[in-house]
């Protein structure tokens, strides 16, 4: 009995696995960043559309590119940034996506779509979730001077009270910003002069962080960070004493978008919740409570709140727009460079 | 055809029962390894053998051996030092905190050594991350450590995001890994065996140095490689406690991971496990010397 038991508890297992791999209709494989959905609105699509969403979080583009290209797993939806969306899409990665099913891509501001042509020409394989700027999150109550430079990260005055972002691109714009440079630039000595500024600022870093920076900020454990903007208007919610500024060097600006890779299980069912994610109130609700900046007119419309919706965080003006730049997918080789570089600056 | 499947079933149940109880014990026996037997390929063999081919194949699957020596480069080789080094302090420390322990509990009563023992086992009941990330809110700057110190006006500690906190948080979750072991192999020595020493004139420090502590190297051993093989491979401690300031080889390896350039972080998987081989070939050596038996 007790072998016919374990035999059939293996076989079962078997099939159980074997299962996971099928297709299955009435699901859509969600892969998105960390914290970056109302959760909430996945449970409306599933009352609304009957389709089960299964969802999971990525912390960096760069772990969710071998996934996918891997084919290891099948996902439906993806949100990855600009640069990111390129290299998909230069790579062969992403299906082209049919707007007959997402007609409330009207609903996006066309400033946000051409913005998007950058790096997806023609709006052909991306949809604009979420967009924002890099800068520096500080505690006034910590610093005794007005900041507007990427220059306080490498002030010896703070050492210790600096964290850093734990991401090549960001942790090179800003070095090659504060440089003057171009922060896509593919010129190795410019490269090469960013990496000896981020060493010798190594030893004021208190540590690199993405999530954490926020907690970090609010909890007062610093006294500057390097953040996106989304995370600005949540933190000084928590911490009033904090403040959010875009250096005037000048810094990335992103988009992120969401995406159906070729080897999604089912193109109808993505389509049908990137539909979902467009529409107006559901937008809001995304906005509110991720607080990053929506594309979403529609959305941006039914913001109660004046003060957000004048925002100058969530939503900057042009000036501030006219000094940021988006990353570009600058190639395998390049990439590598990169990543050489940033670990040569964090094995000092 | 689902009866049909039943009924089979069933007779095959009575013609099992039939057959004689010592071919039933033989043969079940076969069986019931076989779990393990599929577990061994499928999760252990397997992974190993694709460890072995990325490590060795370039992107466009041509042999290579640049992957293997990518360790020669200045940030993995410092990254490679920076753990052994790391690893073998904890592994000490541990050694150092745990022999006394298991003595000690291996000479009290029945009852209360049962309950110290448990006691050094209920923080595995809980994730092990959870505890290192609990280890980081407690020795944050503004954390509860600090606030206590500050309390009672003494000096804050800064140890957070340096290798020492990354060497607490190894001692930390390493440290039952070293007490079990030892403390094992100490209540198997027969008392006869140091009553024995002692009618024989040894003094105490004799009889720890001549018997028990050559009896219980077994135990010293197994706890040495169970707390230097996860240490010297870790990144989430380092990750953790050391705010990605601290690259040790582990974190290397994750990152070539997670950055998709699996050849080399195969690369480096296997140099790593060169070293914990001559780790265990030089301790399994040792044991033999010391008369060890068991265990191994």
């Amino acid at each position: 009995m007790k072998k016919i038991v374990r035999v059939s508890v293996l076989f079962l297992l078997m099939l159980l696995l074997a299962g996971c791999s099928k297709g299955d209709g009435e699901k859509v494989y969600v892969y998105n960043w960390g914290e970056y959905i109302d959760e909430e609105t996945l449970e409306l699509f599933e009352k609304e559309t009957g389709i089960e969403v299964v969802y999971e979080e990525f912390e960096q583009n760069e772990d969710m590119y071998p996934k996918v290209q891997s084919g290891a797993v099948r996902y439906d939806v993806i949100c990855p940034s600009d640069y990111m969306i390129q290299k998909m899409i230069e790579n062969d990665l992403l299906a082209e996506l049919n707007y007959d099913n997402i007609p409330n891509i009207k609903y996006i501001d066309p400033a946000y779509l051409k913005s998007a042509e950058e790096f997806d020409p023609g709006n052909k394989y991306s949809v604009p979730y979420c967009w924002g700027t890099l800068g520096i999150l500080y505690n006034k109550t910590k610093v005794d001077e007005p900041i507007d430079s990427w220059g306080v990260l490498f002030d010896e005055k703070y050492a210790g009270e600096i964290l850093m972002i734990e991401s090549v691109r960001d942790g090179f714009a800003i070095a090659l910003k504060y440089l003057g440079y171009d922060l896509n630039t593919t010129s190795e000595a410019e490269l090469e002069e960013a990496k000896e500024l981020l060493k010798k600022q190594y030893p004021l870093v208190q540590g690199y962080f993405v999530d954490q920076v926020r907690d970090k900020l609010i909890g007062g454990e610093a006294a500057i960070g390097v953040i996106y903007s989304g995370e600005a208007i949540y933190s000084q919610r928590e911490n009033p004493d904090l403040e959010y500024v875009v250096p005037k060097e000048g810094s990335n600006v992103w988009i992120d978008g969401w995406v159906i890779p070729k080897n999604c299980r089912n193109k109808e069912n993505a389509e049908a919740f990137i539909n979902f994610m467009c529409r107006p109130d559901i937008a809001l609700m995304n906005f509110e409570y991720i607080t990053y900046s929506t594309p979403n007119k529609g959305a941006w419309e039914l913001i109660q709140d004046e003060d957000i919706k004048n925002s100058p965080i969530a939503f900057p003006p042009q000036e501030v727009l006219d000094r940021c730049t988006a990353y570009r997918y600058l190639g395998e080789e390049v990439e590598q460079m990169y990543i050489e570089k940033w670990n040569e600056v964090k094995s000092e | 055809m689902n009866t049909e499947n039943v009924s089979n079933a069933k007779t095959q149940k009575l013609t099992s029962h039939k057959n004689g109880d010592g071919i039933v014990g033989i043969k079940s026996a076969k069986w019931l390894s076989l779990p393990y037997a599929v577990w061994m390929i499928g999760f252990i063999i397997i992974p190993l053998i694709v460890i072995v081919y990325y490590g060795l194949t370039t992107v466009d699957n041509r042999f290579t051996l640049d992957n293997i020596s990518a360790i020669s480069s200045p940030i993995n080789l410092k990254a490679l030092l920076m753990a052994l080094e790391q690893s073998l302090i904890s592994t000490i420390i541990c050694l150092l905190l745990a022999y006394p322990l298991a003595m000690i509990l291996s000479k009290s009563r029945m009852r209360s050594s049962s309950f110290i023992v448990m006691i050094i086992i209920l923080p595995m009941w809980m994730n092990f991350l959870l505890r290192t990330i609990a280890w980081q809110n407690l020795l944050e700057r503004s954390g509860i450590i600090n606030t206590v110190l500050k309390f009672f006006g003494l000096p804050p500690m800064n140890i957070i995001n340096t290798p020492k906190a990354i060497i607490l948080g190894m001692v930390y979750n390493f440290l039952p890994f070293m007490v079990l072991p030892i403390y094992n192999v100490l209540i198997k020595i027969d008392k006869d065996i140091i009553d024995a020493a002692r009618d024989l004139g040894a003094n105490s420090v004799q009889t720890f140095l001549k018997i028990i502590l050559p009896l219980s190297l077994p135990g010293v051993i197994s706890g040495i490689t169970m707390v230097f093989v996860p240490a010297l491979t870790t990144f989430v401690i380092s990750n953790i406690l050391g705010g990605s300031k601290i690259v040790l080889i582990g974190n290397v390896i994750e990152q070539q991971f997670r950055m998709g350039n699996w050849h080399v972080g195969s690369g480096l998987s296997l140099v790593l496990m060169i070293f914990i081989l001559i780790s265990m070939a030089i301790l399994s050596k040792y044991d033999k010397e010391g008369e060890g038996s068991g265990l191994w």
